[in-house]
């Protein structure tokens, strides 16, 4: 057990890419951190750092009281799971899970003890004599996680391990990591760019982009809290609603959306509103003078989910951008009118074509600035 | 457990291992005729005779072999001997100690094809995977050496061979064969191919440098170490010139050396000379048959002749 912090960790590759900027971290003893970020934000870098399968340029590590950035690998206490599993290919499961063990020069009962507990706990019993081949793809994946765990590491390193299995695997091993690592309790560093993984799993998690960290902190906070417009647009999904609007003498207008926000200063501003806020106006909000924002939303998709429905819809106004964005929107509407999504009760019947008053508590519409992309709180 | 079943697993391309999960799909293999029977194409009328012109030489060496001195000697050349001479085989054993060349060739086979598995491994991987200073232009010097015909560092060659006190020694056919530019080549080639999470893994398991090279690498390189052995095998079986200006004893000569004491200054015993010939040849011929696709795929691969 162990807790790791990074001080000021910049690794620079040949040809000056800063794939990981001047970052500083903690992950007290027995934490889950999740590193999450789109692809190329330096979040594998960062973990490979802390493996030391990397050298950074600057910067210190920290595994436990010991600065670690000039010790090998096999000597950081570390165990890593890699994407694609990296099981020894000519081994069986057995051998691939000893592995670590006989390297160490363990003597034999104890590795056949300890790879049969861990075969035990991970449910891997009838496939000690098979080879990689031989397995599936979540069976892979256990023996990946197995052989890591076997050796007892003081720190759990996960470079996107369920990123290979399909849909319904991933989330069922998902319930499995996180019983597993309450059961063990091992400080575990994650990486992925699935911000539902993120957030299901992590007890903390750091959003990185561009080898900057940008916000660390509980899922939940970083959900209802997003410090900067790229954050708020990775984080939850369906993605944040994002509008470009005017803030002059505390009155922010965007498109036909206008509200009083005390205090934000004027100029340029984005304002956000996730979709799971948005209610139909009609229903939850009783109309008057000074009532609530209301976007007017031209319904052209539904997506029901069962107990919910996803309804994508335009509203007059500009759409803004936060930079997370994993590709352009295909048929992009003319400038004039703007893409918003929210999701509604099933039992509401919207159906394509319709026009509907959607709305969402004052208290739940962000305001970024639109030239630095901070939060205006 | 899981939903997937073990079949489709079983699927997988084998020696991408770990690699595979990425569902790069298997390559398919070329299937054999369903009903097993010849198929022309227009491409066999050139590569009939082509086979016909490569085999007349082994067949010609072959029937020699059973005839007797004079028949040797006639033209047009007997194809079709009157008298099978099997004696001629056994005459060469009783004339020469063809056992002793043939134990010495194949000492210094093994051990040049040995040295080379290990030598050209190590090289081949410190190129492929550490990073050390220089190191693309000492591989590219490495590589240099394979244009410099063997003429020239002939010389150069045997001198260091005397010093060192090898002349006339099988140590000294070894020594300067133990380790080729072209196996460091094929191997380097061949490392940079493997997923390097595996090697990864095994440092974070504990394994040292020399320890991932030989418990994970190279159990996973069987291919690369097949060509290699198989060219380094060809190369030093049939070598020649080189024994011909280390070795003067005949004790320790070579196969490729002794058959040369068959051709006199005044008579050449042609029936002997091949009768030993097709003796020499055969652990050629053997290793051929169970390696081919070794030997294509080392040709192949480097473009340089076997």
């Amino acid at each position: 057990m162990a807790q790791v912090s990074l001080e000021g960790i910049t690794k620079e590759f040949a040809g000056g890419v800063r794939a990981v900027n001047e970052v500083s971290l903690e992950v007290p003893d027995g934490e889950f951190l999740v590193l999450v970020g789109p692809s190329g934000c330096g979040k594998t870098t960062a973990l490979r750092l802390i493996a030391g399968l990397e050298k950074a340029t600057s910067g210190t590590i920290r595994i436990g009281s010991q600065v670690v950035n000039g010790v090998s690998p096999r000597d950081r206490d570390i165990a890593m799971v890699f994407q694609n599993y990296a099981l020894y290919p000519h081994m069986t499961v057995y051998r691939n899970l000893a592995f670590g063990l006989r390297e160490r020069r363990t003597p034999k009962p104890e590795i056949a003890r300890r790879v049969a507990e861990i075969s035990s706990i991970l449910g891997l019993d009838e496939l000690l004599k098979r080879r990689p081949a031989q397995l599936s793809g979540g069976q892979r994946q256990r023996v990946a996680m197995g052989r890591a765990l076997v050796r007892e590491p003081a720190v759990f390193l996960l470079d996107e391990p369920l990123s290979n299995l399909d849909a319904k695997l991933r989330v069922q091993m998902r319930a499995e990591l996180k019983r597993l690592h309450q059961k063990l309790g091992i400080t575990t560093v994650y990486v992925t760019h699935d911000q539902v993984e993120a957030m299901t799993l992590a007890d903390r998690m750091v959003v990185m982009s561009a080898g900057r960290t940008l916000q660390i902190g509980a899922p939940q906070e970083i959900y209802a809290e997003p410090v900067s417009l790229f954050v708020a647009g990775f984080i939850g999904s369906p993605a944040m609603n994002l509008l470009r609007g005017r803030a002059a003498g505390s009155r922010v207008t965007a498109g036909e959306l206008a509200f009083e926000r005390p205090g934000v200063p004027d100029g340029e501003v984005v304002v956000g509103i996730r979709p799971e806020s948005l209610v139909p106006a009609g229903a939850a909000v009783p109309s008057g003078a000074a009532g609530p924002p209301c976007l007017d939303l031209h319904v052209d998709l539904v997506e029901p989910l069962g107990e919910t429905t996803l309804v994508h819809g335009t509203v007059s106004g500009a759409a803004a951008e936060s930079g997370a964005e994993e590709e352009q929107a295909i048929l992009a509407d003319a400038a004039s009118r703007a893409p918003v999504t929210a999701v509604l009760a099933t039992s509401h019947g919207t159906r394509p074509g319709d026009r509907m008053r959607v709305t969402a508590p004052p208290d739940r519409i962000y305001l970024f600035d639109a030239a630095t992309g901070e939060a205006i709180r | 457990m899981t939903g997937d079943t073990i079949p489709e697993a079983a699927r997988l391309p084998r020696r991408a291992g770990a690699g595979d999960a990425a569902g790069e799909e298997p390559r398919p293999r070329r299937q054999p005729r369903e009903d097993g029977r010849f198929l022309f194409s227009p491409w066999h009328l050139v590569l009939i005779p082509l086979a016909v012109v490569m085999l007349v030489p082994m067949v010609w060496m072959l029937v020699t072999s059973l005839e007797t001195l004079n028949e040797t000697r006639h033209f047009p050349p007997v194809l079709l001997p009157h008298t099978l001479a099997p004696g001629n085989y056994a005459q060469v054993l009783r004339q020469a100690p063809f056992a002793r060349w043939f134990v010495n060739t194949l000492i210094v086979t093994v051990a040049t094809v040995a040295g080379n598995l290990l030598l050209c491994a190590m090289a081949g991987y410190a190129f492929a995977r550490i990073k050390f200073f220089g190191r693309e232009v000492v591989f590219i010097l490495v590589l240099a050496t394979l244009m410099i015909p063997f003429q020239v560092v002939m010389i150069p060659t045997f001198i260091i061979v005397k010093h060192l006190g090898l002349i006339n020694t099988l140590g000294g056919l070894i020594v300067p064969n133990l380790a080729q530019a072209f196996g460091i080549f094929l191997f380097r080639q061949f490392f940079r191919t493997l997923p390097v999470e595996l090697e990864e893994a095994a440092r974070i398991d504990g394994a040292s440098r020399l320890g991932v090279l030989f418990k994970i690498v190279l159990p996973l390189s069987g291919p690369a170490l097949a060509t290699v052995a198989v060219i380094t095998f060809l190369y030093t079986w049939n070598d020649f010139l080189w024994p011909l200006i280390t070795i003067y004893s005949p004790n320790n000569m070579t196969l490729q050396l002794g058959l040369t004491t068959f051709e006199g200054t005044h008579q050449t015993t042609t029936n002997l000379l091949m009768a030993a010939n097709v003796m020499s040849l055969l652990p050629v011929l053997l290793l051929f048959f169970l390696a081919q696709r070794y030997f294509i795929r080392g040709i192949a691969s480097t473009g340089l002749k076997g």
